[in-house]
C-alpha cells in the first residue's frame, strides 16, 4: 500500500483525468485567496458551484480558469444575460457556463451589471465561441461587451428598438414588425 | 431595329471580366441551408474568402414566451426548438426544473426516457443523413433514411399521439406508461434497422464521389474545435472524447454499455462516419433499455407537482384539488438557478433555468448546440469552394428552428 503511494508521488507527471480531488468550488476559493478583488462572492446550490466576479475582472478569472493545470476550463459551454426586473438593482447578471473537456467538471462565472453602466470586458480573446453568444446576450438585453470584434445584433434585425428579453419589453412587442 | 429597344440602364449588360472580389448571397431561400439561413459569401473565384452567416428568420422570441408560461406549459415551447430531436429537447428543459424540484424520477421512468431520446437521436441523423446526402446529389439515400424514420415516428406517436411534437416527458416522469405491445414494436424496428444502416454504408460509404466531395473538406482541428465550442459529432469528429452522457451522466446513462465514436479526420467524411456509428450504438442502448423495462410507476411521487392519475380524481378528493391547482394555477418552484447540459442528437444542449419562487420561471435560455456549431462555419469554410459550403452546413447537421428559437 505505502509504496504505492510512494510510487505515485514519484510520477512527474501531472494527476490523470479521473482525479477528482480538486473540485471547482476549492479551485475558485483558492483563486479568491491568491487574488483579492477578483471573486467577491462563491456559492454552491443543487451540485453546481456559482462565483461572482468583479467585472473588470472577468478576462483574468478566465483566462486564469482556462490555463490553470488543475481547473482546464477550455469549453466555454454558454453565456446568458438575466434581467432580474427593472427596479432590482444591479439589474443585470451575465451567467458564462464553464465546463473542462478532461476533468469534466462544470462551473457558473457571475458578473452582475447596473442599468446604468451595463458594460462587460469581452472574454472572445479567451474563447473564440464567446463570440456569437455575447452577440445574442448584446442583442437580447443590451448589456455591451467591450471589445467585443464585431458586436451587431444577432437574431432580431439591425433596425430592432429595444432590447426584446427585458423584463419592461412587453411579450407582444410595441408594434407590428415590418421591413422599410 | 436596335433603337426600338430601350434598356433601362440598371440592365444593361456590361461586358468586365472579374478582377475583383464577389459577394453573394445564399439563402435564405436555398434549399441545402436547411431552413432560412442566408451566408454572405465573399468569394474570389470559385474559392471563398469569407463566409457570415446571417441567422435569426426563424425567431419566434421562444425564450421570452417562457417567461410567460407556467413551467408544465413550457414543455410544449421545447419540442419546437430542435424539431428533429423533441424529445431530447423535452428531457433538457424538465431535467432542468426536476433539479430545481430536487425530484426523484422513478426508474421505469427514467429507462423509458432514455429508450425514447434514443429512439429520436437515431430518427434525427436519419434526417441528416437524407438531406445530407440529397445535397450532395445523392437522391436515393433519402428515401432509404426517411422510410425508416417513418418507423421511428410511428413508435413516437404510438407512446405520446404526436409525431414531431411529442411533449411526452413531462416535470416527475412521463405522461403517460408505453402503449402495451409497444415494445414488441420496438423489438420489430430494432430488428431490420441494422441491416438499413449497412444499406446506407453500400449507397455512400464506398462511393469515390461521396468520397471525393467529403474527404478534407470543412477540417477543424481538435484545438479550434473546443475552443469553438462545438460539442457532439462535430467535436467527436475531430478527435475530441467527449460525450455528455459519459462526462456528465444523466437519467441513468453511466448504467448503458455502449461506445462513444470518435474519428480523427476532423473533415465532412470524419463527421459523416462519427453518425453512422452512433445510429449503431443507439441501436444498442435501445436494446438495453427495452431489456432493463421493469414494470412500475412513471411519474414521481410529488402530489403538488404531478398531475394525478384519472382513475384517483374520481374517487379521491385530494387528487382532485391538486390536479385542479396544478391547471390552474400551476405549481411553486423554489428559487434558484440551474443549468442542466444533456446530449442532443447534435451536441451539448444546455438549459438554463432561473426561478424567483412562484409558477413562472424568472428565466429560461437554452444552448442550441446547432447556433455554436454554426459559428464555428466561417473558420471551417475559408478557403473552401462555393460547392464545398453546402457539404460543411450538411456536416454540421443544424436546425435553424433552434438557432433561432
Amino acid at each position: 500500500m505505502t509504496t504505492g503511494e510512494n510510487s505515485e508521488q514519484a510520477l512527474p507527471e501531472p494527476q490523470p483525468i479521473s482525479d477528482q480531488k480538486t473540485t471547482p468550488s476549492q479551485l475558485v476559493t483558492a483563486l479568491q485567496r491568491e487574488h483579492e478583488g477578483w471573486i467577491t462572492g462563491i456559492s454552491e446550490a443543487l451540485g453546481e458551484v456559482t462565483a461572482i466576479v468583479a467585472k473588470e475582472q472577468i478576462v483574468a478569472v478566465c483566462s486564469a480558469l482556462k490555463a490553470h493545470p488543475e481547473a482546464r476550463f477550455d469549453f466555454l459551454a454558454d453565456i446568458c444575460g438575466v434581467d432580474n426586473g427593472v427596479e432590482e438593482e444591479p439589474r443585470f447578471e451575465v451567467n458564462y457556463h464553464l465546463f473542462s473537456t478532461t476533468k469534466h467538471h462544470r462551473l457558473r462565472l457571475k458578473v452582475v451589471l447596473d442599468e446604468a453602466n451595463a458594460r462587460v470586458p469581452t472574454v472572445t480573446g479567451v474563447w473564440r465561441t464567446a463570440n456569437w453568444h455575447e452577440r445574442e446576450t448584446f442583442d437580447l438585453f443590451g448589456i455591451i461587451f467591450e471589445g467585443h470584434p464585431d458586436l451587431r445584433r444577432i437574431l432580431l434585425p439591425d433596425d430592432w428598438q429595444g432590447y426584446a428579453l427585458r423584463k419592461d419589453f412587453p411579450l407582444r412587442g410595441y408594434e407590428p414588425y415590418s421591413l422599410k | 431595329m436596335s433603337s426600338a429597344v430601350n434598356i433601362p440602364p440598371q440592365f444593361e449588360i456590361v461586358d468586365r471580366p472579374l478582377d475583383t472580389q464577389m459577394t453573394i448571397s445564399m439563402g435564405p431561400q436555398h434549399p441545402s441551408t436547411h431552413g432560412v439561413l442566408r451566408l454572405e459569401l465573399v468569394l474570389d473565384g470559385e474559392t471563398v474568402v469569407k463566409a457570415t452567416p446571417d441567422i435569426g428568420y426563424l425567431h419566434t422570441g421562444m425564450e421570452k414566451l417562457f417567461e410567460y408560461k407556467k413551467y408544465q406549459q413550457g414543455i410544449v415551447i421545447t419540442d419546437r426548438m430542435d424539431y428533429l430531436n423533441p424529445l431530447g429537447n423535452n428531457l433538457g428543459y424538465v431535467m432542468a426544473v426536476e433539479k430545481l424540484l430536487e425530484l426523484e424520477i422513478p426508474e421505469r421512468a427514467q429507462t423509458i426516457r432514455v429508450l425514447m431520446c434514443e429512439l429520436q437521436r437515431i430518427a434525427s441523423h436519419l434526417v441528416w443523413l437524407g438531406t445530407h446526402a440529397l445535397d450532395i446529389g445523392a437522391m436515393t439515400v433519402f428515401f432509404y433514411c426517411f422510410r425508416e424514420r417513418e418507423k421511428i415516428l410511428n413508435l413516437i406517436e404510438a407512446a405520446s399521439g404526436g409525431r414531431l411534437t411529442p411533449s411526452y416527458f413531462r416535470i416527475g416522469g412521463l405522461m403517460m406508461d408505453l402503449p402495451s405491445g409497444f415494445e414488441r414494436r420496438v423489438q420489430q424496428f430494432l430488428d431490420g434497422f441494422l441491416k438499413s444502416v449497412d444499406e446506407f454504408h453500400t449507397l455512400l460509404t464506398g462511393n469515390r464521389i461521396f468520397q471525393k466531395r467529403t474527404q478534407e473538406v470543412g477540417v477543424i482541428t481538435a484545438e479550434d474545435a473546443i475552443d469553438w465550442g462545438l460539442s457532439g459529432p462535430c467535436l467527436r469528429g475531430s478527435g475530441v472524447d467527449l460525450d455528455v452522457r459519459r462526462a456528465n451522466p444523466y437519467s441513468g446513462y453511466e448504467k448503458y454499455d455502449f461506445e462513444v465514436p470518435i474519428e480523427t479526420g476532423g473533415d465532412v467524411w470524419a463527421r459523416y462516419l462519427v453518425r453512422m456509428r452512433e445510429m449503431k450504438e443507439s441501436h444498442k442502448i435501445v436494446i438495453q433499455a427495452l431489456a432493463r423495462l421493469q414494470p412500475g410507476s412513471v411519474k414521481a411521487d410529488a402530489p403538488k407537482v404531478v398531475l394525478p392519475d384519472r382513475e384517483a380524481m374520481k374517487t379521491h378528493m385530494d387528487a382532485l384539488i391538486h390536479h385542479f391547482l396544478i391547471v390552474a394555477e400551476g405549481f411553486d418552484v423554489p428559487a434558484g438557478e440551474v443549468y442542466h447540459p444533456i446530449e442532443g442528437s447534435k451536441g451539448e444542449l444546455g438549459v438554463y433555468v432561473k426561478s424567483n419562487g412562484g409558477p413562472r420561471p424568472a428565466r429560461v435560455h437554452v444552448r442550441g448546440p446547432s447556433f455554436v456549431n454554426l459559428s464555428a462555419l466561417p473558420h471551417m469554410s475559408e478557403g473552401a469552394m462555393v460547392a464545398d459550403i453546402v457539404a460543411i452546413i450538411g456536416s454540421l447537421d443544424i436546425v435553424l428552428g433552434e438557432i433561432d428559437r
